[in-house]
């Protein structure tokens, strides 16, 4: 089976001036429906690697294929439309638009996709903010709700695309153990149920345990590669 | 499209203060403007109207000065088509004679009901007067001559004309036609007794005068009429060229009025191109994050110039309305003595359209830099940092 992900030799280097070299000849291809996580000391290009993977961001040097397609070289507006369609972020400082609901905010990607809105994509919607359990809060203006709560509509509003990978970055960095284990079981069960692939940046070993895969970077490096599957 | 607009109206929406104050400075700008394009607007149309409201605009005379001409009404006929309002004159100085006294005053002959459309002497007759009957030796009298010389409704005189002949003539009314000169030198009559007077034959007349309805096309109408009667003894005399230091004044004024507006529309465009700027960078996280779920750069602009736009419909509106009651203000409490108002207000639709037209188009316009801005923005600054 072919990989979803596709790094080689992806190196960046911040800076003209004074250059920081943060990833070096990275190599790392991911497995459709696999479940990853990746952890390394802080400061060590794990959300670097992360953004690269997600088209946030582009590598110095080195070759990004998403699906097949080759990133690294693509316009601002394809991309976009790449992010749109086939990933979901969840971001560790959530990132919802306080000016919207949080039903609103998880229709999002719906409405940047330029669909029409209708009853199917209405129940999903609320399904998937059910799914979250986050069915009473649903008509919250984004801003007025708790942390655990934004993060889970940030989930939502990853899956609302039904997108083939989702990247996440430390999703619950902020949250209380209990809730943080409510929302790996959550991410386990998507992963399960939709066949989505997940890339987990965590610092939670206990998190990184229950995952299919851990890679770890220590200074920019792919370090340790450790598949259960 | 549509989103970008959703997007745009939430942002305002969600920041009422701020687009209150943003759609108030587009709204006093506007007012502003309108209410010094108006109060300019009406004082010419006014200062116009006293010029030119009660006074031939194109005048054929004979090419000799104070000569009569002769078939005027050849002339009369063939330019009825081109002009509404034409009426013949008869008219020259003569004296009148009271009781010792001999005094220089000017008849003016008139077919007084095509001349009433002109001088619209019959508004301008004084209680218990009426116009001459055609016909009769019955004359209007200027009301400032009237009481320099104590004449009353009903006397009798005698007009003594250069050439030596003495008429008698019959006073029926006194008329107030707000200029000062013809009220203190003016005696109007019917065509018949001014030519009685100044021993004229049948088919002539001093002057053919007449309104256009576009007074500021005088000059070219004058050229025109004179090509088409082609009368070597005629001559065409325009109002406007009589007129040269009240049209540069006029024009002079019009001129520095637009420039205030020009300023007050350029300030309104800063002022508004500068708080969209500040609110990029305030909702630079937002449109980071929406770039980060797909939205693309197009959109992304599209934001701010919706904001602009309807930032400018707002504050065009409201400034339309703040403008019509700055006016109406003005015009009741800037009043002359009498109590009318010190300038006439002249409320017109389409200038107030206009300025509500750029209210829009300009803030559209200042919130371009805020828009190539949003269009720039990269969506990983804003999740690096935060
Ligand atoms: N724009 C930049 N210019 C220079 N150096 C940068 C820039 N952005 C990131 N870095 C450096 O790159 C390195 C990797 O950063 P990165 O955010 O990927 O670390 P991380 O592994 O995600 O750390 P953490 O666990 O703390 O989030 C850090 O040393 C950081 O200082
Ligand atoms: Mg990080």
């Amino acid at each position: 089976m072919g990989n979803i992900i596709n790094l080689s030799k992806v190196s960046k280097i911040y800076g003209t001036a004074v250059k920081t070299q943060v990833l070096y000849d990275v190599d790392l291809a991911i497995k459709p429906k696999s479940f990853n996580g990746i952890i390394g000391a802080s400061g060590s290009g794990k959300s670097t690697l992360l953004n690269i993977v997600g088209t946030l961001d582009r590598p110095t040097f080195g070759e990004v294929e998403i699906n097949g397609i080759r990133t690294d070289q693509m316009k601002k507006n394809d991309l976009a439309k790449l992010r749109n369609e086939t990933i979901g972020f969840i971001f560790q400082f959530h990132y919802l638009l306080p000016e919207f609901t949080a039903f609103e905010n998880v229709l999002m990607p719906h409405f940047i996709k330029g669909q029409k809105f209708d009853k199917r994509m209405n129940d999903r919607a609320h399904e998937l903010m059910e799914l979250v359990g986050l069915s009473k809060v649903k008509n919250n203006l984004a801003g007025n709700m708790s942390g655990g709560q934004q993060q889970r509509t940030a989930i939502a509003r990853a899956l609302i695309n039904n997108p083939r990978i989702i990247l996440a970055d430390e999703p619950t960095g902020n949250l209380d153990s209990e809730t943080t284990e409510v929302i790996y079981d959550l991410l386990r069960d998507i992963n399960k149920k939709l066949e989505t692939t997940f890339v987990i940046i965590t610092h939670d070993r206990r998190i990184a345990e229950k995952t299919d895969r851990i890679i770890e970077i220590k200074d920019g490096r792919i370090y340790n590669d450790f598949s259960r599957i | 499209m549509k989103l970008a607009f959703r997007i745009a109206l939430r942002f305002l929406s969600s920041n009422k203060g701020q687009t209150f104050l943003i759609t108030l400075g587009i709204a006093i700008g506007i007012s502003v403007q309108i209410f010094i394009g108006s109060l300019i607007e009406g004082l010419q149309i006014s200062l116009l109207d006293t010029t030119i409201g009660r006074s031939s605009h194109i005048t054929i005379a004979a090419s000799e000065k104070n000569e009569p001409f002769n078939d005027y009404e050849a002339v009369l006929n063939q330019l009825s088509n081109q002009v509404e309002k034409m009426t013949p004159t008869l008219t020259g100085g003569a004296f009148i004679k009271t009781d010792d006294k001999t005094n220089q005053i000017l008849l003016r002959g008139f077919d007084l009901a095509s001349a009433d459309q002109i001088y619209r002497f019959s508004e301008a007759v004084l209680e218990g007067g009426r116009l001459p009957a055609p016909g009769t030796n019955e004359v209007l009298m200027g009301v400032t001559l009237s009481e320099d010389y104590n004449i009353e409704i009903g006397d009798t005189l005698e007009i003594l004309s250069p050439a030596g002949q003495l008429t008698e003539i019959k006073v029926v009314g006194f008329f107030d036609l707000e200029v000062a000169a013809i009220n203190a030198s003016w005696v109007v009559s019917g065509l018949d007794l001014s030519r009685t007077v100044f021993d004229f034959d049948e088919n002539q007349v001093t002057a053919l005068e007449s309104q256009i309805e576009e007074p500021f096309d005088s000059d070219l109408i004058a050229t025109q009429m004179q090509t088409d009667v082609n009368r070597e003894d005629l001559r065409f005399d325009d109002w406007k060229a009589q007129n040269e230091a009240l049209l540069s004044g006029l024009s002079g004024q019009s001129t520095s009025s637009l420039m205030i507006q020009v300023f007050v529309v350029i300030s309104v465009v800063l002022g508004i191109a500068s708080v969209l700027a500040i609110s990029v960078l305030q909702k630079s996280r937002q449109i980071g994050i929406l770039k980060a779920m797909g939205i693309n750069d197009r959109t992304s602009s599209l934001v701010f110039l919706f904001q602009g736009f309807l930032l400018g419909i707002l504050g065009g509106l409201l400034g339309i309305l703040f403008g019509l009651g700055l006016l109406v203000v003005f015009s009741k409490f800037a009043l002359n003595p009498d109590g009318t108002p010190v300038v006439p207000i002249f409320i017109n639709y389409r200038f107030m359209m206009l300025s509500g037209l750029i209210a829009v188009v300009s803030s559209t316009f200042a919130s371009i830099i805020p828009a190539l801005k949003s269009r720039k923005l990269s969506p990983i600054e804003v999740i690096k940092n935060g």
